[in-house]
């Protein structure tokens, strides 16, 4: 059986939906960053297959900037995450509320 | 010409607005001496342009500026200078200006001396804008600001509850006759498409008649709200609350005039309905009569004059309506200077007398104050019309003008109210100057006034003399624009049996009035005399009631349903819709809220489920897009 678009589309829906279930269930902040990857990832995954079916490479340099976005917003995240750690001692969503409306 | 023209117009405005830069400062002779000045200025540029319509028969005419021009709508600011808005200008001006200088002296110990000035100069602005403009919106914005400005200074003392309370008064009752105003205007505009009056009178003839007289009644409302006709008369008599010398300038020589303006502006629509004219006369008589039999018995020497001025519009309504336009105007003329004059007079007695304005209170006065007493002698021989002074020329024609026209009933009253007119005018100067020296009982010390607010009245005091010989060289100019009719009783027995007659019967009320208010035993009236408690008495010095029945009939059923108004309707349909819609998105703001309960996991929950939303809807609106075809047809098959 060869593997055409339709597959790498079913694999980048399941990843999302993972990704999608992680970032509503997880509590742990490092699990949430990790869910967000693999929702940016299924993205990409999706990019660079339709960019590959059509010929056109403006899809998988999509997914470079995707990639590289990913990259600094999780140097961010990670840099407050580890401040916040030193300070309060957990990573735990649920003790995040100062937002609070 | 243009250059005086907007001299004269303008400058009571720079006069004004000078003085309003020192409104909340602390009293400066200059706020009242410059717009004095300003205003001489304004007097001297009328008065050339007096003699250059008198010697070239031209008119001037400007447009200042475009001030509406949409559609076919078009209105300029437009100013006029003919034989109408020239006698005025000058009635205005020099009214004005000798009213100026004796408020200097009058309102020197008053508090609000700066803020008097700038409301009186505004006066004149407007009164200038209202005589001078071209057409009936330029006329409307003076008429305006003349009741603004009135308002202001009846009120000027406004810390008195009854001084506002008059102001109020004044200003509402105006309103309502603006309406009737403003209706006219409206319909003038809509049957002739413009407000210029040269163009809309020229459209008039071929009107309807229906229409011109819907016209002529709506103007004449609003002419009977500015000139306190009845029924809406009885602010007039109220505004004395205000400072005396704005009784002389307002509501005795100029404003309560414009309705007689009005309607001599408005002569080429009012000839064509002689039915309105009738009745403007017939009201006229009516009010002449009805003043004059109030001043008989009033005790407030500002009232009786103030009676006594309500009275002389009626004649000149009976003149105007009667279609003797420029009897009207010259009636108007001749009136400004005599009764300015009496109301200054009056203004030096209320001095005297520390604000005392019961004149049985007063007595003996000429010793004390010879120009006044003097003054204010001629000022009402000048009113009650004896040969040769100034109302003699102008009443007596209009007497004439009602004789001539067969109108024998009007004839009757106004010259039945002659008579009165004479009686109270000298009832009020013996009780003020002569008998008793009574006012020694409320250990008053009265005093003459300056001696330059006398010099300030005696222009008027000489025009009161010398305005009749003024009119045939008024006629002859006058007539330019208004219709020229010499009024003249053809059989010179009848004219010389009338003349003689009325002014015997005049002088004979004159003289009764001396007999009766001199004598030795005037007291203050207590209220326990025999006249005193007649029924005719109490119906005069209460006004006929009239005041009464407003207050109870009018101002309290509109209490009474503005009450109803305001608690079912406001509070219950109003106030609970806004309320009700104000409550929805509160409500939902305060159930929304638990979303941000600050809980990042929640937020997120959220976020997802928004992007869920928005995906389906996009789905759903791109399968609707693309089988949007399919489903006409189908729902076409289903029959919808």
């Amino acid at each position: 059986m060869e593997i055409g678009l339709n597959h790498y589309l079913v694999l980048s829906t399941i990843l999302f939906a993972i990704g999608l279930v992680g970032v509503m269930r997880r509590k742990n902040l490092l699990m949430l960053f990790f869910a967000t990857e693999i929702l940016l990832n299924s993205v990409n995954i999706s990019f660079a297959a339709i960019s590959h079916y059509y010929g056109d490479l403006t899809g998988q340099m999509f997914a470079f900037f995707v990639i590289a976005i990913a990259a600094s917003e999780v140097a961010v995240g990670l840099g407050l995450l580890i401040v916040w750690h030193k300070k309060h001692n957990n990573i735990d969503l649920d003790s995040m509320s100062t937002m609070r409306g | 010409m243009e250059l005086f023209l907007y001299t004269a117009l303008f400058s009571p405005l720079v006069g004004s607005l000078f003085a309003a830069l020192f409104a909340t400062s602390k009293k400066t002779k200059i706020a009242g001496i410059v717009p004095s000045a300003l205003l001489g200025i304004s007097l001297i540029s009328s008065f050339i342009l007096l003699i250059s319509v008198l010697t070239t028969k031209e008119t001037v005419h400007v447009e200042l500026m475009t001030w509406m021009a949409t559609g076919n709508l078009y209105i300029p600011f437009g100013f006029v200078v003919d034989q109408v808005s020239v006698t005025m200008m000058m009635v205005v001006t020099l009214v004005s200006t000798v009213v100026h200088v004796y408020a200097i002296g009058y309102m020197d110990h008053d508090k609000g001396f700066n803020r008097f000035f700038s409301w009186l100069s505004a006066f004149v602005f407007s009164m200038m804008v209202l005589v001078m403009s071209d057409n009936f919106a330029g006329l409307f914005i003076g008429w305006e600001g003349v009741g603004l400005c009135s308002w202001g200074l009846i009120g000027f003392w406004y810390h008195k509850e009854s001084a506002t309370w008059a102001a109020n008064e004044a200003f509402i009752m105006n309103r309502i006759a603006d309406l009737g105003m403003l209706i006219g205007i409206f319909l003038v505009y809509w049957n002739t498409g413009t407000l210029q009056y040269e163009q809309a009178f020229a459209v008039m003839p071929s009107l309807e008649i229906d229409v011109l007289t819907w016209i002529g009644i709506f103007l004449f409302i609003g002419a009977m709200g500015k000139s306190a006709q009845f029924p809406l008369h009885t602010w007039l008599a109220d505004a004395m609350e205000g400072p005396t010398p704005v009784s002389a300038l307002i509501h005795a020589a100029t404003m309560v005039t414009a309705g007689v303006y009005l309607v001599v502006r408005a002569s080429p629509l009012y000839d064509l309905i002689p039915s309105v004219g009738l009745f403007i006369a017939s009201l006229g008589a009516f009010v002449a009569l009805f003043a004059a039999s109030m001043a008989l018995v009033n005790r407030d020497m500002k009232r009786i004059i103030a009676y006594s001025t309500l009275s002389q519009l009626g004649y000149m309504f009976v003149a105007a309506g009667l279609g003797a336009y420029w009897v009207a105007l010259f009636h108007l003329m001749a009136h400004a200077f005599f009764k300015a004059l009496l109301f200054l007079g009056a203004g030096n007695v209320m001095h005297a007398m520390h604000d005392e304005l019961d004149p049985f209170k007063m007595g003996g006065l000429r010793k004390v104050m010879k120009g006044t007493f003097v003054m204010m002698t001629i000022a009402s021989v000048a009113l009650a019309g004896i040969f040769p002074l100034a109302g003699f020329f102008s009443k007596d024609l209009i007497l004439e003008v009602a004789f001539v026209e067969n109108h024998y009933i009007i004839y009757c009253v106004l010259l039945f109210t002659a008579g009165l007119t004479a009686f109270y005018s000298f009832r009020l100067v013996a009780l003020i100057f002569h008998g008793e020296e009574r006012y020694k009982l409320f250990g008053i010390h009265p005093h003459e006034a300056y001696k330059f607010m006398l010099i300030a009245m005696s222009p008027l005091l000489l025009l009161a003399i010398i305005a009749g010989s003024f009119k045939l060289s008024y006629f002859e100019m006058i007539t330019n624009l208004l219709p020229a009719i010499e009024y003249h009783i053809h059989h010179p027995v009848t004219y010389w049996i009338m003349t003689i007659g009325t002014q015997l019967f005049v002088g004979l009320s004159i003289l009764y009035a001396y007999k009766k208010y001199t004598s030795r035993d005037i007291k203050v009236p207590d209220g326990t005399s025999k006249m005193e408690n007649s029924f005719g008495y109490k119906l005069l010095i209460n006004q006929y009631y009239i005041p009464r029945f407003y207050e109870e009939y009018i101002v309290k059923a509109y209490r009474e349903l503005s009450d109803i108004f305001w608690t079912k309707i406001d509070q219950k349909v109003v106030d609970a819709t806004v309320d009700g819609i104000a409550n929805v998105f509160y409500q939902t703001g305060e159930r929304t809220r638990v979303m941000q309960s600050g809980n990042l996991s929640t937020m997120l929950k959220w976020m997802v489920a928004g992007t869920v939303a928005l995906l389906s809807l996009a789905v759903v609106f791109g399968l609707a897009a693309r089988y949007s075809g399919e489903m006409k047809t189908f729902l076409s098959g289903l029959g919808v």
